[in-house]
Order: structure tokens, then C-alpha cells, then sequence
């Protein structure tokens, strides 16, 4: 017992270098794409800016309260003083340069990485619908008429449009290794504009709770060549499995952890009539989703 | 006859629940027992719950929160074991429909029940000292506050035990929380708790608010005001701003399950993004109300325990404004990802950062207040200086979190969560453990045990960091939060090593608990005789610990900021020969009673049993005209029996013939 406990004890013990190796694994410090770089590129960026003032208040606090220690006699004590217009000035100002220099960064990069904004590329984008439903993604093709549940294949190197929606309460689509995540909301219609740069599965997940079934939610997003993308085209419009507005309703129920699918002969417009409410339980409010959608 | 209530609605089949229910049962029966075999019912009536006293009631919210705090830990244990546990195959102990509810309970509880009583007990315990107060302006109002947020938290261990709570977060946003997606009482409860508990907030705003303008004593000008005051100012103007909007959205959501409205669904009209900016106009403001009074204490922590003024008071004090001002127009960033827009967004993130300079400011305030001073050690400044490096730590994330684009990657992630404990935990949590310990004799009369203290300190400090530096990680990884079950290997060691860390918190907060016994057990040899244990610079450390009902025999005359410490340096006699008579609020029970019989309303709503919500708004309605016909409210305590008091701390001057 004894010695199944030390040896247990013994495994643990790689835990700490596990969590400093653990960059390796870090989707968002590895991305797989120009957004997702760029993203990671802030990220470091306003840390290292940061980490030039955080750095040096840990020290001082640490610094100064051992140097004012109670016990060092030695040191020098004021104990009136509390007022310097020279540390004040300094004390305001270098947060105020910092938080300067982050703003800007803050103003441009939220314009250029607005998840709405389409990918300049000499290349003609891809479409692809997503909808949230409970508790699994389905992608829609619409130029091909084809569609997918947990599965979405993209061209390497080709900018993607994602028009997203949800069928059910709010979600969150999100591939951390390509970038931004944008919520998907029922009768709404949000964009994300990605973009893989090198071929690979990555995991895809809904990065807001949505229930039960929210863990299950997964979904594996792979970048592949042109080739290899038209070959998974083909093999989905060879699928048995059809999607008309019936099929469409039997998959909209609730279902956990549901495995890849793939359907053929995708009844056209099926995304838009999603958006519109045609299928949820309140009825239409095709009026209300004209209003709001389209920004992108 | 009892609406959806049912038998059924008990969940007897789910040993965790009944485990935990039985517990609380067992702890609750054991205190009635002792209760009634010590013969100390009525003591307990007339001496607390029906006490109008400032200091009484500030000590049952710090009792409410200390209690909350230990069930809203219990379900952070359960959550970060699940999640140790359930990897791959293993799908650890929890199924979804509970862990859903544990992690939405954690956050209610956290917010609600642990970090609001406690700031509002604080606030009650010294704030009317610090201002040369003799009470609140509305003591019975006071009370009323407490056993609204009593009522509340008490509705949220209910549903533990009937029917479930809310399985939708800890915000409850819809659509997911309307009555399509959560048919159950769980969100009611949720809804409820939060309606009567908010109600018992705001009514403690405007009564703070009132007391800090018009109840300071002579000469304490606003900005000779101690700043732990001033940051409650702030705190409570945000309450008033704030809290209303909450009540309002919850009120929204209530019409949207009891009588098929539609201002938050999918269908019909509704929309679901009003709530997310609603509920975070009063949630980010919220995070304030809870941070700003703990500047506050280590403003207070930081001078007395470096023999020092604060650095720089004019500063702090348009720090904390600033901070207030700008907490209202941040709300936006909790949701970059909703897509508003780049302008929109990079106007919120802004705004967000540049709560950062009001906070940097704060902090190199306190750093110069301890340059060229003596500072001593004591359990109060080790978690001010725990505090100094943690929230640094936090405050960067916090920046980070607020670039839009990086948000757009890291928001709702497992960094986000990190980010948020990080300030809660370094800022909230080790600011009130700072106050309890500071200000602990001035309440009790006893010194809480150092040595243990210390230790309990340490395993906070590190458990800390090892719960919640693998949560950053674990974000940078690409983990979302709000996991019941995950399926990559990488992410399963540093989910051990967070709960570890979980269990080294664990241990702190069995140390704080035997440290309580133990300087309960110790108090004759730790009694603070003088009422100034820390030599202090403030009026409460002017009055004999534990303080007397009417707080000031004689009302001070402030002449200048530190009013005590000026006192002591023109040595002014804390003695007195002569006393007059001091009027007093009399006891009463209509606070316990009224929330009470809202609890009985918001009960009978959850399970939507009519005639007795009916039943309990008559009560409430009838507890209150009888309060208003009652004309015995306050007393006179005789001049002799203030000399008697005075005279048993020592205050009394002999007469000279």
C-alpha cells in the first residue's frame, strides 16, 4: 500500500516541468494560421509591455518592505512624510504611457482582426455556414449542397468565411488553433473570417456553456489541400444520408457526443430559413432577422 | 394546493446531495440543540437577530459569509476533483446535470453570499467608528438588509435540498436559463435568491451613503475622511447605481418564466444580447463594489503598520473616484466576442485599460507609504503584501483580456477564469482576511492567534498559485471553461496540479478555522485592554474593544486626516468626567420578520404555490404598518449608566475637587 502510494507520489513528481514544457501544447502560443498569429503576436506583445512595469513593482514591493523592516534600525525613517509631487508625477505618468501605448495597439488591432472582416487574399474565399444545435455543429457547404456535423474540411491557405447561427441558446464557435471565436445566437447571423495555414486536424470547440451536452460539443476542423478537399467534397456529396427541411428537424433534437456525419443533396437555403426561426419553436420572425444580420 | 412542489422534488437518489444535506441538517440541528440547552433562545432574540446595533449586525454578515465561504468551497473542491478526475474514459463522479449546478452555485454563492456580506460586515463593523458615528442612519433598516441577504442565502441551500438549483452559470444568461431550456425550479431559485438579496444591497447603499455624508463628526471634513470611508462611498454609490439594474433584469427574466413574456427568448422578439449587456451593467460595477472597500482596508493596513501616513492621499482618494467613474463604462468587454464591431469594442477595451492607471497609482501609493517607515509583519500586512504581488499578477491578465483580439481568443477560457480568482482571490479574499485580522480585537476584544494565522496565510498564498497559475496555462491550451468531461492528455496534469492547489487552500482554511478556536480558547491572554492593538491612526482605535452600543460617549472633534493619531500627538485625554445621555434605536423584530416572510414569497414562487406568496406579501405588508404604528423606538441610556460602561474600560476621569 505504502509503496503503491510512493509510486503514485513518484509520477507526480514530473508535474512541475510538465506545466513549463506545457508550451508545446499550447494552441493559442502554436497557431495554424495568419489570425491566429497575429493574435498570439498581441498577446505577447502587451505582456512583455506590461512586464516592464509589473516586474519592477513586484521587486520595489518586496524591496522596500524588507529594506523598511520593522528590525532594520539602520534604515532611514520619515514618519511624517507622505508627500512628494516628484513620485506622484512619475507614479501617474508611466501607467498612463503604458496604457497609452496598449489603447492604440488596442484601437488598431480590433479593426484589423474584427472577426467580420473578410481576409485579403488573391484567392477566392470558401463559404461555410455553422449552426449551433444541441449539443453538435453543423456545417453547411452551400455552393456544394453538401453538410457535415462535427466535421469541417478546409483548403489550406484559402480564406474562410463563416457565416454562424445557433438553433439553440447562445454558443461560441472556436477553433484556438486558427483564432478569434465569435458566439452564435439563434436568428442571428455573426461571420468569422479564418484562415489555415499548414494542413492538420485541430479541435473545435463551442467556448460558451450551453447545457448539458456543452462538454460533448467538440468538433474536429481539418485543413487539408486542394486536392485532399476536394476528395472529402466528393465523399460528402456520396453520403446516403440527404438533409431537407424533415432531416433537418431530426437533427435539431438533443443528442450528446454525436459522432462525425456527413449529408448529401442539402436542401438549398436551409441556413437562411435557420436564421429566420423557420424551425424553432416560437415560429417565424423572418422581419426581426432581416433587421439585424447582415454587417459583414 | 402546493403548486410543483412534490415529494419527488427531493433528490434522494443523489448521494452527494443527500450527503450534503444531511450534513447541513446535522450542523444545523447540533447549533439549535446547544442553542436550547445553554437556554439562550432569548438572549439570541432580543441580543442579535433583532439587534439594530451596527457592530452586531456587522458580525452576523461576517458569521453568513464565513459560512457561505466554506459551501461555495466545498463545491470549488467538487469541481476542480471533477476535472482532476474526469479525462478521457473516466468521467469522474459528477454527471453533467450536477456539475452544471455546482459550478453555478460556486459563483452565486461567491459573489453573493461570501464576497457581498462580508465587504457590507466590514463596512458595518468600522465604518460609523471611523466617522465619529454613534450608529448607521437607518439602524433597523440595517437590520432589515441583513436578514434580506440572509433570506437569500438561505433560499440557496434550499434548493439543495428541494428541487435543484440553476444549471446556467453563474450570470444566467438566456436564452438558456428561459423556461424552454431550463423548465426547472433551478433558475427560480437562482432568480429569487438573487431578487431579495439584491434588494437587502441597495437598501445598505442608501443607508451607508446617508450615514458617510451626514453623520460624520465635527470637523471631519469629506477629505479628512479615512480612506477605507471613501472607498465605501464609492462601493455604495455603486450599489445604488448598480444594483437597480439588476433587480430590473431579473424582474425582466421573472416576466419571461411566470407569465410567457418574451424580452430575452429566441422566439417572438426577445433578445437574448439586452440581458448580456444588462446584466453586465450592473456586473462589472459589481466587481468594483466588492474590490474598492478592500483598497480601502489596505489603505488603512499599509500606514498603520509602517508607522507612516499614507503616501499620497489626495491621489488615492481621486484614484478610488476615478476607478468608481470609470467602473460604469467597461461592461462591453465581457462579451468582444458578441461582435459589436471594432469601434465599439476597441472603445470598451480602452476604457478598460485605463482602469489601470487609477490602479497602478493605488499601488505605488502603497509602496511609498511603507518607503521610509517601520514595517511590521503582522498577519494583516503579510496579506496586504500577498495582495501587492498577487493582484499585480492579475491586473496584467485583466489588461491583457482587455485587447479586444485577444480576447477574441482567450475569452470564456480556463486564462479567463484564472484572471478573475486571480483578482478575487489576491484582491477580495486576502483583503478581507487582512480586515478580519486588523480589525478583529476592535470587534471582538481579542487578538486572533499570530503563529497560525501565518500558516494559514502561507497555504492560501501558495495554494493559490498552484490552483490557478495551470489555469492560465490550461487557457493558453485552448481548455474553455465549464468542463464536465475533456479528451486531451495534455491538459489532464495540470488539471492535478490545480486541484493540488485547491487542496493546499484547503488546509488555509482549516488553519483559519482552528485558528479561531484557538484565540477563543486564548482571548483572556490576547485581550486588547487598551482598544489601539496596532497603534492605529484612526478614530475606531480611539474607543475602548470591544466598542460599547453607543460607540462615543463624546463625540470627537476631528482637526485634521489620521484624527486619531493626531490626538495622540496633542495627547488628548480619551477620558471623560462628565456624561450626558445618549439616545438610542430601540431593538426590533420587524427586520427578521419581513425577511422572513419574503422568504416565504420567494419560496412559494419558486414552486408556484400561490396563496402562500400571497400569504407572504400580506405578512410583509402587515409586519410593516405595524412597524409604522409603533412608536416605541428609541431610549435615553441614563448619563450614570454610560459612567458605569466608560468607567468599566477605564474612560473615566476622577472628578477633581
Amino acid at each position: 500500500m505504502t509503496r503503491n502510494l510512493w509510486s503514485r507520489f513518484c509520477r507526480l513528481l514530473p508535474l512541475p516541468a510538465t506545466v513549463l514544457l506545457s508550451g508545446c501544447h499550447a494552441a493559442l502560443l502554436d497557431p495554424k494560421g495568419p489570425i491566429g498569429a497575429a493574435e498570439r503576436s498581441i498577446i505577447l506583445t502587451s505582456t512583455g509591455l506590461m512586464l516592464l512595469i509589473v516586474i519592477p513593482v513586484i521587486v520595489l514591493v518586496l524591496v522596500v518592505a524588507w529594506r523598511y523592516r520593522a528590525s532594520n534600525t539602520q534604515a532611514k525613517y520619515e514618519p511624517e512624510w507622505s508627500h512628494s509631487n516628484k513620485i506622484e508625477a512619475v507614479m501617474w505618468s508611466v501607467p498612463i504611457i503604458i496604457v497609452a501605448i496598449l489603447g492604440v495597439i488596442a484601437w488598431r488591432t480590433s479593426h484589423q482582426l474584427d472577426p467580420f472582416r473578410p481576409i485579403a487574399s488573391t484567392v477566392k474565399p470558401v463559404h461555410i455556414d455553422a449552426v449551433a444545435l444541441d449539443w453538435k455543429w453543423l456545417f453547411i457547404y452551400p455552393d456544394q449542397h453538401v453538410a457535415s456535423v462535427n466535421e469541417v474540411a478546409l483548403p489550406v491557405g484559402v480564406p474562410v468565411v463563416f457565416h454562424i447561427t445557433s438553433a439553440t441558446v447562445m454558443n461560441s464557435f472556436f477553433i484556438p488553433r486558427l483564432g478569434s471565436q465569435i458566439y452564435a445566437m439563434a436568428n442571428m447571423q455573426t461571420a468569422d473570417n479564418l484562415v489555415a495555414s499548414a494542413p492538420g486536424t485541430y479541435r473545435g470547440i463551442s467556448a460558451n456553456f450551453s447545457g448539458d451536452g456543452f462538454s460533448g460539443m467538440t468538433f474536429k476542423a481539418v485543413a487539408m489541400s486542394a486536392a485532399d478537399y476536394k476528395q472529402w467534397l466528393a465523399n460528402a456529396a456520396a453520403s446516403k444520408q440527404t438533409l431537407d427541411g424533415a432531416g433537418y428537424l431530426a437533427l435539431d433534437k438533443p443528442s450528446e457526443n454525436v459522432p462525425v456525419a456527413f449529408y448529401s443533396q442539402v436542401m438549398p437555403g436551409l441556413f437562411e430559413q435557420i436564421v429566420q426561426g423557420k424551425f424553432a419553436p416560437g415560429g417565424m420572425r423572418a422581419d426581426m432577422a432581416m433587421n439585424r444580420a447582415r454587417r459583414d | 394546493m402546493f403548486g410543483k412542489l412534490t415529494l419527488s422534488a427531493i433528490p434522494f437518489n443523489v448521494p452527494i446531495v443527500m450527503g450534503a444535506v444531511a450534513f447541513m441538517a446535522l450542523c444545523a440541528i447540533a447549533v439549535l440543540a446547544l442553542i436550547t440547552y445553554l437556554g439562550k433562545w432569548k438572549w439570541l432574540w432580543t441580543e442579535w437577530l433583532t439587534s439594530v446595533d451596527h457592530k452586531k449586525i456587522g458580525v452576523m454578515y461576517l458569521i453568513l459569509a464565513t459560512i457561505m465561504l466554506l459551501r461555495g468551497f466545498a463545491d470549488a473542491i467538487m469541481m476542480r476533483s471533477q476535472q482532476a478526475l474526469a479525462y478521457g474514459s473516466n468521467l469522474g463522479y459528477l454527471p453533467p446535470e450536477h456539475f452544471d449546478q455546482v459550478f453555478s452555485a460556486h459563483g452565486t454563492i461567491m459573489i453573493f453570499f461570501m464576497a457581498m456580506p462580508f465587504i457590507i460586515g466590514l463596512m458595518n463593523c468600522i465604518l460609523p467608528l471611523q466617522i465619529g458615528a454613534r450608529d448607521v442612519a437607518f439602524p433597523l433598516l440595517n437590520n432589515l438588509s441583513f436578514w434580506l441577504t440572509a433570506a437569500g442565502a438561505v433560499l440557496v441551500n434550499v434548493s439543495l435540498a428541494i428541487g435543484n438549483f440553476s444549471r446556467t452559470g453563474w450570470l444566467a444568461y438566456p436564452p438558456l436559463s428561459e423556461l424552454h431550456y431550463s423548465p426547472g425550479v433551478g433558475v427560480d431559485y437562482y432568480i429569487w435568491a438573487l431578487q431579495i438579496s439584491g434588494i437587502g444591497t441597495t437598501l445598505s447603499g442608501v443607508n451607508f451613503i446617508t450615514t458617510i455624508l451626514k453623520m460624520r463628526a465635527p470637523g471631519m471634513k469629506l477629505m479628512r475622511m479615512p480612506v477605507f470611508t471613501w472607498a465605501s462611498l464609492c462601493a455604495n454609490i455603486l450599489i445604488v447605481a448598480a444594483f437597480p439594474v439588476l433587480t430590473v433584469t431579473l424582474g425582466l427574466l421573472t416576466m419571461d418564466r411566470y407569465l410567457g413574456m418574451h424580452f430575452f427568448t429566441n422566439s417572438l422578439g426577445g433578445d437574448p444580447m439586452m440581458y448580456l449587456n444588462l446584466i453586465w451593467i450592473w456586473g462589472h460595477p459589481e466587481v468594483y463594489i466588492l474590490m474598492l472597500p478592500l483598497f480601502g482596508v489596505y489603505s488603512e493596513i499599509v500606514p498603520t503598520f509602517s508607522g507612516k501616513p499614507l503616501f499620497g492621499y489626495a491621489s488615492m482618494v481621486y484614484a478610488t473616484m476615478a476607478i468608481a467613474l470609470l467602473s460604469m463604462v467597461v461592461w462591453l468587454h465581457h462579451f468582444f466576442t458578441m461582435g459589436s464591431g471594432a469601434s465599439v469594442n476597441a472603445f470598451f477595451g480602452i476604457t478598460t485599460m485605463i482602469i489601470a492607471v487609477p490602479t497602478g497609482v493605488k499601488i505605488f501609493n502603497w509602496i511609498f507609504t511603507m518607503y521610509r517607515g517601520r514595517v511590521r509583519f503582522e498577519t494583516p500586512m503579510l496579506w496586504t503584501i500577498g495582495f501587492l504581488i498577487t493582484f499585480t499578477i492579475g491586473g496584467m491578465s485583466g489588461v491583457l483580456l482587455a485587447e479586444p483580439p485577444a480576447d477574441f481568443v482567450l475569452h470564456n477560457s480556463l486564462f479567463l477564469v484564472a484572471h478573475f480568482h486571480n483578482v478575487i482571490i489576491g484582491g477580495v479574499v486576502f483583503g478581507v482576511f487582512a480586515a478580519l485580522a486588523y480589525w478583529f480585537p476592535k470587534i471582538f476584544g481579542f487578538r486572533l492567534n499570530e503563529r497560525i494565522g501565518r500558516w494559514a496565510f502561507w497555504c492560501w498564498f501558495i495554494g493559490f498559485y498552484v490552483a490557478f497559475m495551470p489555469l492560465y496555462a490550461l487557457g493558453l491550451m485552448g481548455a474553455t471553461r465549464r468542463m464536465d468531461h475533456y479528451d486531451v492528455a495534455a491538459w489532464h496534469p495540470l488539471f492535478i496540479v490545480a486541484a493540488i492547489g485547491s487542496g493546499i487552500i484547503f488546509c488555509g482554511i482549516i488553519l483559519q478555522l482552528v485558528q479561531l478556536v484557538v484565540s477563543i480558547r486564548d482571548r483572556e491572554l490576547t485581550r486588547d485592554v487598551t482598544g489601539d492593538v496596532w497603534n492605529g491612526r484612526t478614530l475606531e482605535w480611539s474607543l475602548p474593544s470591544p466598542v460599547p452600543a453607543y460607540n462615543f460617549a463624546r463625540i470627537p472633534v476631528v482637526r485634521s486626516l489620521d484624527a486619531f493619531w493626531d490626538m495622540k500627538q496633542r495627547g488628548v485625554d480619551l477620558k471623560s468626567a462628565t456624561f450626558v445621555p445618549i439616545h438610542m434605536p430601540r431593538n426590533s423584530g420587524t427586520g427578521i420578520i419581513m425577511a422572513g416572510c419574503a422568504f416565504v414569497v420567494a419560496f412559494a414562487m419558486v414552486w408556484h404555490i400561490w396563496w402562500l406568496a400571497i400569504a407572504g406579501l400580506a405578512g410583509v405588508l402587515v409586519t410593516l404598518i405595524r412597524h409604522a404604528f409603533n412608536d416605541d423606538r428609541d431610549y435615553h441610556l441614563g448619563a450614570d449608566e454610560v459612567r458605569r460602561i466608560e468607567g468599566l474600560h477605564g474612560r473615566v476621569q476622577a472628578r477633581s475637587m
